[in-house]
């Protein structure tokens, strides 16, 4: 393996992919409202409204939750008042999702343009002309994908680990996040839903015919297909440490999946018959 | 014997039906300049996908540098560097960053790839704007770029597909002369792709022409001319035209295949070169003013375009 060449793969793939506002400006905006205003909003919503009739409503709501809850978990709103309930709710659950669709997106937009996108430009032949062997090459592409994916991911968490914590300090009196089922989901979770998105755009832009034509097919099919997946996973898991790991341990399952059917579309007569 | 550098044997490729290069037995020798001529589609930029590993042959065997290209890609491709048709260099980035790039793809030691980066960038006159995105380069300012790219590890063989089309004329002299320059300074070899016949004439020591995947001749020009014509051509001029019976006595001389008279010029078919004696010596027995003989010369163009129309003739 020659890694100078895997390092160059990635930095010039890194820097041509942030010159196109298609992939900047998804990745900066989106996280931001995620995991920004969206939590600041949700959580503080509570405390500008006249405190019981807003309540009422979401009462109601989290009684459900609370009635479905596993015994382990309830130890968590144990003497907690309404406001403190919904903080630990809302925090603790609602957002977890969004930490699945950052990375997802992330590494497909970037991705898009690393394997759409350089076949639309026309620069890949002469780089099948180098030494540099498709497995090289395919590892390259994809951690230029994936090494950006779980940084913004990650700043992403640290963000959204503040935001939740001033919550805490001024309805609980302490910083209270994270748990250890949050360390899970970001530590093993969040790459393998990185790997997922390069995963799926590969076998995309081997069809695609411009970073447009990737983006759009990945945006208008694959992210809500996951969202259908994942979306329901806050109410559903209860999230607790082994399901966490476990979800993670699927998504890597059907990382290794995808990844093996895409490294096939990528020799170099593969690519060659595509330019 | 000349080392050959490029070896085919029968080499064939399919495109599901089409026979994009059908049977070709090619041999190229160390410091040549070979011009490969053909229409559009004849199989051209195929046959440098096969002779660089990027593309594997339906049948026959290569050998480029001595190795196998279906199982030693990696290593002939860090001996060969190619022009590809489109420039496809990252215009985004600038043009030291294209070459350093292409540099550490090809693993070249950091401290010689800085040194040949400034060195490229001034053979190629691109030192001035080597900072500036490609994106706002000229065209012929990118298809030198393109040409330094493809000699950033210096190779030993440069294949060069098509360096000179869609360039206007001064662009498309100046990469000629940069051509000539690594051919004759540099002595590397040369398998130059190209139809235009102008320039291969210039460049090239042989010549193969391809037609529909099918070889259909190699050798230097001279030697094409007298394969086509079969024989050599002399032209002499005269300082006064020949009269009618002593181009009819011209004609009973041995060895004399042709006689075509234009004015104070003829120009006349031998079977071989050995004849030009008896033909002269006859002229001036007949009264000839002899102001110069020379051997008939064929453009390129002219050998190109004959042997184009016979495998037409020989196909339909
Ligand atoms: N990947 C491919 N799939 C199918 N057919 C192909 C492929 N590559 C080339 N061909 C076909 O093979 C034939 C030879 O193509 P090639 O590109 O080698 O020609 P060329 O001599 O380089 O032509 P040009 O002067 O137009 O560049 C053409 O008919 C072309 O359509
Ligand atoms: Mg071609």
């Amino acid at each position: 393996m020659n890694t100078r060449a895997v390092r160059a793969v990635v930095r010039k793939d890194l820097r041509i992919a942030l010159r196109n506002k298609g992939v900047v400006l998804p990745i900066i905006i989106v996280p931001l409202i995620m995991m920004i205003v969206m939590p600041a909003v949700m959580i503080f919503l509570p405390f500008y409204l006249e405190p019981m009739d807003a309540g009422e409503e979401l009462r109601q709501e989290m009684g459900a939750f609370f009635a479905n809850m596993p015994a382990e978990l309830s130890v968590l709103f144990a003497g907690l008042n309404d406001q403190q309930a919904w903080l630990m709710l809302s925090s603790m659950f609602m957002f977890a999702p969004f930490f699945l669709i950052i990375p997802l997106m992330v590494s497909s937009v970037i991705g898009a343009d690393s394997f759409a996108g350089e076949k639309e430009r026309k620069t890949l032949e002469a780089l099948l002309y180098t030494p540099i062997t498709t497995a090289e090459l395919f590892i390259g592409k994809v951690l230029a994908a994936f090494l950006p994916a779980i940084t913004v991911s990650w700043v992403c968490f640290v963000l959204y680990s503040v935001v939740v914590n001033i919550g805490g300090v001024m309805v609980l009196g302490r910083i209270f996040f994270p748990n250890l089922a949050w360390l899970v989901l970001i530590l093993w979770v969040v790459p393998a839903a990185a790997a997922l998105g390069i995963g799926f755009i590969v076998l995309v832009s081997a069809k695609a015919k411009s970073f447009q034509d990737a983006y759009q097919i990945s945006g208008l099919v694959v992210i809500p297909i996951i969202l259908l997946l994942f979306g329901q996973m806050g109410g559903v898991l209860y999230f607790s440490t082994p399901t966490v790991a476990l979800i993670g341990l699927v998504i890597w399952v059907l990382d290794v999946v995808l990844l093996t059917i895409a490294v096939r579309t990528f020799g170099r007569g593969e690519i060659i018959a595509r330019l | 014997m000349p080392e050959w550098v490029i070896e085919t044997r029968r080499l064939t490729r399919h495109f599901g039906a089409l026979v994009a290069v059908h049977d070709v037995n090619l041999q190229i020798a160390r410091g040549e300049v070979f011009g490969f001529l053909g229409p559009n589609g004849a199989g051209k930029t195929t046959t440098v996908r096969l002779l660089n590993g990027v593309l594997n042959p339906t049948a026959g065997e290569i050998r480029v540098l001595g190795l196998d290209p279906i199982s030693q890609g990696p290593a002939v491709r860090r001996r060969t560097g190619v022009l590809t048709e489109s420039p496809a260099l990252y215009e985004p980035l600038s043009a030291r960053d294209n070459l350093f790039l292409f540099g550490e793809l090809y693993d070249v030691p950091p401290d010689v790839l800085r040194r040949r980066v400034e060195e490229l960038l001034a053979m190629f006159e691109l030192s001035a704007r080597a900072d500036d995105k490609v994106a706002s380069y000229s065209k012929g300012m990118k298809q030198r770029l393109a040409l330094a790219r493809a000699l950033i590890h210096a190779p030993d063989i440069l294949f060069l597909d098509e360096p000179t089309a869609g360039l206007d004329p001064e662009a498309a002299r100046q990469v000629t002369e940069l051509i000539e320059h690594l051919s004759q300074e540099e002595r590397r070899t040369i398998f130059l792709c190209t139809h235009n016949l102008v320039e291969a004439e210039r460049l090239c020591d042989r010549v193969g022409v391809i037609n529909r995947g099918e070889l259909i001749a190699v050798g230097t020009p001279e030697e094409l001319a007298q394969r086509i014509w079969h024989g050599h051509g002399i032209s002499v001029r005269l300082g006064r035209p020949l009269s009618a019976e002593a181009v009819a006595s011209l004609v009973r001389v041995e060895g004399v295949a042709q006689v075509e008279v234009d004015d104070t010029e003829l120009h006349i078919l031998l079977d071989e070169e050995g004849r030009t004696p008896a033909v002269v010596r006859a002229l001036v027995e007949a009264g000839a003013e002899i102001y110069a003989v020379k051997p008939r010369e064929h453009s390129l163009e002219d050998i190109y375009f004959q042997l184009q129309a016979d495998a037409r003739g020989g196909s339909t």
